[in-house]
């Protein structure tokens, strides 16, 4: 189990991660969502021993993860996949981790399986995409099998069918029982591939629920109308306590507050005709640009989100 | 790049699970070491160099001994004349110290290394101790190579000096003994300053700069830093031949090893507390 407990970092004046408490636990992907600038990053590198909280605590295992006495084993971390000399190949960068770690050789030829670049073990590695060098830091987190695995913004620069094989892959890790923390700023991203979220704004935490949860209370329904007696309509549903919405087109309306079956009754109710009686759902991106309107860091001058 | 079926749980390694000592950590930094081109094409060319500039101004400084005045030849040393490579092998061994960790951190690979290996001082004796050894290694085949080559073109035309005779032997040995401690002390500095850039500038500063600038100055100012200068009084191991305001040959190679210790604490300390 990862556990933060009051996790602030500060740089000089500026506020990178703000009184952080999470714990997160093994046999599900948990994805860390926030805009840029959230402060995922910084708490990964907090959880990994990188940095040092300016205040509060965060343990792997119940220990500090400099305390680990042999950490590859017991976590694998991705956090920048450029992070590597490019002038070193990529089985032998492998290896020299393997080697820090006491993992065997032979397993950094397993490795390079899994993510499929046995093909290009003996390339130095500047020659490499980024979605190349996203595989080969997904091969160096997986090289001591641990049983927590951290990765930020892993499908950065995959193509297709590299983003559906890091999903798979990440299901199939917390499958077994581990613990998957995955950052992105995508919500649609993590909607496909998170069972749990822990969602950040400028270094707060705002929710922490399961992403059904998180889609249920989050996402505001509403109904699409098309009628020529929309007019009527609107006040019919005004009357009734429902919020109207006129679009430019004069003959559709967006109701929220009722479902479509309340309209619908409403309308015959009134021999109102309908052309068109759609419930909408918000998506899960509009959801979280809800939830994090107030806290993104850097937004567009006079935008209203 | 096809979707794999995942063989994680592979054969067995689990069961090799164990700590992590500090002999993973030294395969591990030896790999890095090896691993990179530039490494060998710079220890060559140091090599090459080191060996060939002995032999040039060896056989030069030998065919000129006949004209040299009573005090040039009173100071006459050939086994320093034939060691004089070891001056060019320093900026190379000091390049490359520096950059054997200064480079991971313009790379980004610090990150990658400090998560493998979280207890950091690990990593930076781990480093130091391959690269110090492998200077050590080609250190000695530098000045024993250049010292037989050296004394070869220059008997004949000049005394020469032979292994036995008083304090050659220590010179000899002590120029890669010299250049190791510089050695730890390019990683050191590499480690202390973290941009490539500056720390290279740090070292020929230290190596260079300061002493030729300290030629210019009044007597007063020369003598204390052709004395102390941790530099000039470490390079005191490799001459045979004692001039004035010198410090004898291991006590000088003393003061350079305290200094190196000292900006080593340095490095060892921020390491370990500033954020990577």
């Amino acid at each position: 189990m990862i556990e933060a407990r009051n996790l602030v970092k500060r740089y000089g004046s500026t506020v990178a991660v703000n009184d952080l408490s999470f714990s997160i636990r093994p046999g599900m992907v948990t994805g860390f969502l926030g805009p840029n600038g959230a402060g995922k990053t910084t708490t990964m590198r907090m959880i990994l021993g990188l940095d040092a909280p300016t205040q509060g605590s965060v343990t792997v295992d119940g220990r500090s993860y400099r305390d680990l006495p042999a950490p590859m084993r017991e976590v694998g971390a991705l956090l920048d996949a450029k992070a590597l000399h490019g002038g070193r190949r990529a089985r032998d960068h492998l290896l020299c981790l393997a080697q820090s770690n006491g993992i065997p050789r032979s397993r950094v030829d397993e490795v390079l399986r899994i993510v499929g670049l046995e093909g290009v073990a003996r390339r130095r590695t500047k020659g490499f995409s980024l979605g190349m060098g996203q595989r080969l830091g997904i091969a160096s987190a997986l090289l001591g099998d641990p049983a927590v695995l951290i990765f930020d913004e892993p499908v950065n620069g995959l193509d297709p069918d590299g983003i559906h094989w890091v999903r798979t892959l990440m299901r199939e890790l917390a499958a077994e029982g581990r613990i998957v923390l995955v950052s992105s700023h995508l919500m649609s991203e993590m909607a496909v591939t998170a069972d749990h979220l822990l969602v950040i704004g400028k270094g707060r935490l705002i929710a922490d629920t399961s992403v059904d949860e998180f889609v249920r209370s989050s996402s505001q329904q509403s109904v699409h109308v098309r009628s020529p007696q929309a007019a009527e309509l609107a006040a019919r549903c005004r009357e009734a306590g429902a919020t109207v919405r006129a679009g430019t087109d004069p003959d559709v309306i967006e109701i929220t507050g009722m479902d479509s079956a309340e309209v619908g009754r409403l309308a015959a109710a009134h021999g109102i005709v309908l052309f068109e009686l759609i419930p909408v759902r918000a998506s899960l991106e509009e959801a979280f640009m809800e939830l994090t309107r107030d806290s993104v860091e850097y937004q567009a001058a006079g935008g209203t989100r | 790049m096809t979707d794999t079926a995942i063989a994680l749980t592979g054969p067995d390694h689990r069961a090799a699970f164990r700590p992590s000592t500090f002999g993973d950590v030294l395969r591990s930094e030896w790999t890095k070491l090896r691993s990179v081109r530039s490494t060998f094409w710079a220890l060559t060319v140091t090599v090459v160099l080191g060996v060939a500039l002995g032999a040039v101004v060896s056989a030069v400084t030998a065919h000129g001994y006949a004209k040299f005045s009573v005090s040039g030849k009173l100071s006459w040393d050939p086994t320093g004349v034939s060691l004089v490579g070891v001056y060019v092998a320093q900026l190379a061994i000091a390049v490359l110290g520096v950059l054997a960790i200064s480079s991971e951190y313009s790379s980004g690979m610090i990150s990658t290394s400090l998560i493998a290996v979280p207890k950091r001082g690990r990593v930076l004796a781990a480093k130091s101790l391959v690269f110090a050894v492998v200077t050590f290694v080609l250190g000695e085949v530098i000045s024993f190579t250049a010292f037989f080559v050296g004394q070869a073109l220059i008997s004949g035309h000049a005394p020469h000096a032979a292994l036995g005779d008083p304090g050659v032997a220590r010179a000899v040995v002590g120029a890669g003994l010299y250049l190791t401690a510089l050695a730890v002390l390019s990683v050191a500095a590499g480690t202390l300053l973290r941009h490539p850039a500056a720390a290279i500038a740090a070292m020929v500063g230290v190596l260079f700069v300061l002493p030729a600038i300290s030629q210019a100055l009044p007597d007063s100012w020369r003598n204390p830093v052709n004395e102390f200068w941790p530099t000039q009084a470490g390079g005191q191991i490799t001459s045979v031949y004692h001039s004035a305001h010198t410090l004898q040959p291991w006590p000088g190679f003393g003061v350079m090893c305290l200094f190196v210790a000292i900006v080593y604490a340095i490095a060892w300390t921020l390491l370990d507390r500033r954020d990577a």
